[in-house]
């Protein structure tokens, strides 16, 4: 049975699991129908051209865990952020870990969104922001609305700013095998309320190799997640993604964001790990004078394979929107950056600037990147740019001459060019974090705050 | 201001396509359909050769296979391909030795089109093979081409009289089943020119092609070669025109360059086919592959200017295979009304120590479409490549739309690649500030047209740079409001 049967198979043992009668049950089989349609994407499939996705999508994966997973905290506290409070939301193998969670529902929701399929004070809630959102082209939120009963809810009212940040934390307790998971998160930001949210991927342990000699069927699993975000008019979002994952787990992550007038969001990707990542990041602007900010660091080694496709809709006049994208590939690594900008007939007034540089550092790395304008409206500035290429050889020894190693001149060299997108990134903590997490990269220590 | 917005719409309304005559001149056409027979007629027609038929008839049996491509950015009726005549030749028998010989009226087409025979052959500028409708009936300066041993003649001619040649280079760079519309003219090409450059020749002047489609209901497949052999220079320029006619007539021509070690190509062309009635209806359908391979320490380079046809959809691509190769792509694409463009370039680097360079400059105005569809490739062995690509778009009202697809695969890390593209509008100060001078706003866009296509124009050959700059007025006029 091929994973496509299988998984519409596993749809009706997952129904019986669930409440008929809810509205989300609707939207769920729709869903299904609509992938069992369309199914998986191939290499022919134009948005998927450079990432070979079929490599992880093994007939073994299955929605269904088998045990839940205890995890000792010692273990996890390093994935926190640490030395600031935070609202929490942590989900270990895809469930809910009330034990280390941090939730609330004074003045605001932040809590999981089990809570809020299931209960019918929020049926208003569903109808008017559930599943509104997705590309119903995509097979994977197709995938990840027909299987999701999991994830973070968050609810800012009007005009509220959210006094501490919220983490949002997937943990794999690597003691499952072949195992697909679909977190699903809901956010709304209402009249000018404020918001920063941190979403990160880590998984326990890296599969033991010992044992796959005498257990061969580990499969690696697959995080198929999928994220709504409104946020209305005058309301701020900062959104932050980590994947720092092992070697050996994949993500396919999508967001989408609708903005409202006046409204400003930006959304970090620090992608450092993982197998295959496939971060699909669509913005929508539905009113003026919206500001969208886009940045990523990709930093990758080994055989890691990192896909970023953006888009930004611009629908609606006298917007802007700003993209950039650094990737830095050691070892065999592959990157791809896809960026879209499509501005409207009426979208007159837009600035749109996208830009896409990449460091080719490993013998047998590879990057493909496509920056891709669709322009309807005549008074607008578009612009993108894009490079690949290696240190500046002159600057490196302009560095060495002054006694300083080459390993650290080239990380130094690195970090630099890197930086500029962390400079937009407003939490001190979260900011130490990645420079630490990037130095860690590198392999140097560079001794001083930048 | 000179022009009120009323009147400038009036003029353009009144503007029409002025090189949209046809020529009364007795053609044979094959009847219309397209089967193994007709591919054998034409064959035959042309007293080919064996191993020629055999050749066509492959490709014509791979596009029986293949299907339609549908990703390019553009939207049109597909054109029926039985209901289209694959031969069509002017009857006089076209075999001149002297101009007198030529039929009064196809000179007097040629006259229209402004490029006078008699006047160039004085002037001694630029030797031309004329192909009308898919039939080259005239070739010029052969004789003073033929002392210095280059060969230039239309391509019929030269499977004649140097099959060895033809033999080993055509379909060397596009292959008979690269792609659908290059199979379709591998089966059914009527004729084109063949060019070939012996070693270390320079040749003395530019050559030219002129295509024409004149006969209603016909099609045009005409293919290029050109080879220069090691350490030789050639410029070969190409041009095209058709009479406006209320149906889609297609053009689906085959370019291949060969550049072999040292050598050095610089393909122009200027392209105006006839883009439709400012309603949409009638055109051409221009759907082009052109191709050039370069070996050691050889370059190419692509000039175009894109004025014409309903829809285009052209990629002049370099495979630089040899080391220390160029590639060079420089592109002006206009659209105006409902034309399409969909148009770029490939640069493949494959060898090491190879370069590219990529100037794209899309203008679109009216209802039109334009987009720059373009590949880097770096492959795993070409150690140090380089490119360097700019692709800007200039808007003129709202109706019309810009696009770009850049793809760039780099697969070995000492490749250097920079990619930039810009979209602006014609600033209303820029105008502001030409009017204050007392230049009228016709005057002003066609000023600012010039300087945002200056780049591209400045590599054209004389001759055709006066024209070229001349027709982006033309096509232009009107647009703005």
């Amino acid at each position: 049975m091929s994973l496509k049967e299988k998984l519409v198979s596993s749809f009706l043992a997952f129904e019986l699991d669930t409440d008929i009668n809810s509205p989300v049950h609707d939207i769920r089989s729709k869903s299904i129908k609509e992938f069992e349609k369309i199914g998986f994407p191939d290499r022919k499939n134009e948005f998927w051209k450079y990432t070979p996705i079929k490599k992880v999508l093994s007939e073994e994966l299955t929605v269904f865990k088998k045990k839940r997973h205890l995890i000792d905290f010692e273990k996890v506290k390093d994935f926190f952020i640490g030395g600031i409070e935070s609202y929490k939301i942590i989900l270990i193998d895809g469930t809910y870990d009330p034990l280390w969670s941090n939730t609330t529902h004074k003045g605001v929701d932040i809590c999981i969104l089990s809570s809020v399929l299931e209960n019918d004070k929020y049926s208003n809630i569903i109808s008017h922001y559930y599943n509104k959102l997705i590309d119903t082209n995509d097979s994977f939120s197709l995938l990840n609305t027909s299987f999701s009963k999991e994830g973070a809810y968050i609810h800012i009212p009007k005009n509220v700013e959210l006094d501490k940040p919220i983490e949002i934390i997937h943990i794999n307790s690597g003691g499952e095998s072949s195992l697909m998971l679909q977190p699903r998160n809901l956010i709304i930001l209402e009249e000018g309320s404020k918001a920063q949210i941190i979403e990160s991927h880590y998984s326990l342990q890296e599969k033991n190799t010992d044992l796959s000699n005498s257990n061969n069927d580990h499969i690696d699993p697959l995080t198929n997640t999928l994220t709504e975000i409104y946020v209305e008019e005058n309301a701020n979002l900062d959104y932050y993604k980590i994947q720092n994952d092992l070697d050996s787990t994949s993500i396919i992550d999508n967001t989408y964001i609708d903005q409202k007038k006046d409204s400003v969001a930006s959304c970090h990707t620090f992608s450092f790990g993982g197998n295959i990542v496939r971060n699909n990041l669509n913005f929508y602007q539905n009113g003026k004078n919206i500001n969208s900010i886009l940045k990523g660091i990709t930093i990758l080694g080994s055989n890691q394979h990192t896909d970023h496709h953006t888009l930004v809709h611009h629908a609606s006049p006298n917007c802007e929107s700003y993209q950039e994208y650094k990737g830095i590939y050691n070892d065999k690594s592959t990157g791809v950056f896809n960026g879209k900008v499509v501005v409207d007939k009426i979208a007159q007034k837009i600035n749109a600037f996208q830009q896409n540089n990449n460091l080719l550092m490993g013998d047998h790395s590879s990057v493909n990147t496509k920056p891709q304008l669709e322009i309807f409206a005549d008074d607008v500035k578009c612009s993108h740019g894009c490079t690949i290429g290696q240190l500046d050889k002159s600057a490196l020894y302009y560095l060495k001459t002054r006694g300083i190693p080459e390993k650290e001149a080239k990380g130094l060299l690195t970090y630099a060019f890197a930086n500029n997108v962390l400079e937009n990134v407003k939490m001190q903590v979260l900011k130490t974090k990645i420079k630490k997490i990037i130095a860690n990269k590198i392999g140097v220590s560079l001794g001083f705050e930048l | 201001m000179a022009y009120t917005e009323e009147e400038l719409k009036k003029e353009l309304e009144q503007q029409e396509y002025q090189y949209g005559f046809t020529t009364d001149i007795d053609a044979e056409t094959f009847p219309i359909g397209l089967n193994k027979d007709i591919v054998k007629k034409i064959s035959a027609k042309k007293n080919e050769p064996s191993w020629m038929t055999e050749w066509r008839l492959s490709a014509f049996e791979a596009w029986e296979k293949m299907e339609e491509p549908e990703w390019p950015n553009v939207k049109y009726k597909k054109p029926d391909f039985q209901k289209i005549s694959y031969y069509s030749a002017p009857k006089t028998n076209p075999k001149y030795e002297s101009l007198d010989e030529v039929d009064p009226e196809l000179l007097k087409t040629f006259d229209k089109l402004g490029i006078s025979l008699e006047e160039q052959k004085k002037l001694a500028g630029v030797a031309v093979d004329i192909v009308m409708d898919s039939v080259s009936v005239a070739t010029t300066f052969k004789d003073t081409l033929a002392e210095k041993g280059i060969i230039f003649c239309s391509i019929s001619e030269a499977i004649q009289n140097h099959p060895e040649l033809v033999k080993k280079y055509l379909g060397t760079v596009v292959p008979q089943k690269d792609n659908y519309y290059a199979a379709l003219n591998s089966a059914v090409f009527s004729d084109g020119s063949f060019c070939y450059i012996p070693k270390g020749v320079k040749c003395p002047m530019e050559l030219s092609t002129y295509f024409r489609i004149n006969q209603a209901g016909t099609g045009q497949f005409e293919r290029t070669l050109v080879v220069a052999d090691k350490g030789s220079y050639v410029s070969y320029l190409e041009g095209c025109t058709a009479p406006s006619r209320d149906e889609n007539q297609l053009h689906a021509a085959v370019v291949e360059l060969v550049a072999l070690d040292d050598a050095e190509i610089k393909y122009s062309t200027v392209q105006n086919w006839y883009p439709g009635n400012k309603n949409g209806k009638g055109g051409v359908f221009n759907f082009v592959t052109k191709r050039g391979l370069c070996h050691k320490n050889s370059k190419i380079s692509w000039t175009q200017v894109e004025t014409g046809s309903a829809v285009t959809w052209k990629y002049p691509s370099c495979i630089l295979k040899g080391d220390n190769s160029i590639g060079e792509f420089y592109s002006i694409a206009v659209t105006n009304n409902y034309q399409q463009a969909d148009t770029g370039t490939k640069m493949i680097h494959l060898g090491k120590n190879t370069k590219s360079t990529i100037i794209s400059k899309g203008i679109s105005a009216g209802k039109s479409q334009n987009s720059y569809r373009g590949l880097v490739h770096v492959g795993k062995r070409a150690e140090n490549a380089r490119n360097f690509s700019q692709c800007d778009s200039l808007l003129m009202g709202n109706k019309c739309g810009a696009h770009t697809f850049p793809y760039i695969e780099a697969k070995n890390k000492t490749a250097q690649i920079e990619h930039e593209a810009t979209t602006s509008k014609i600033g209303e100060d820029q105008i502001f500030y030409c009017n204050q001078r007392g230049i009228d706003v016709e005057k002003a866009i066609a000023l600012i047209v010039n300087g945002f296509s200056k780049e591209v124009l400045n590599k054209l050959p004389m001759e055709f740079a006066v024209e070229a700059q001349k027709l982006l007025e033309i096509s232009l006029e009107g647009s703005v409001g």
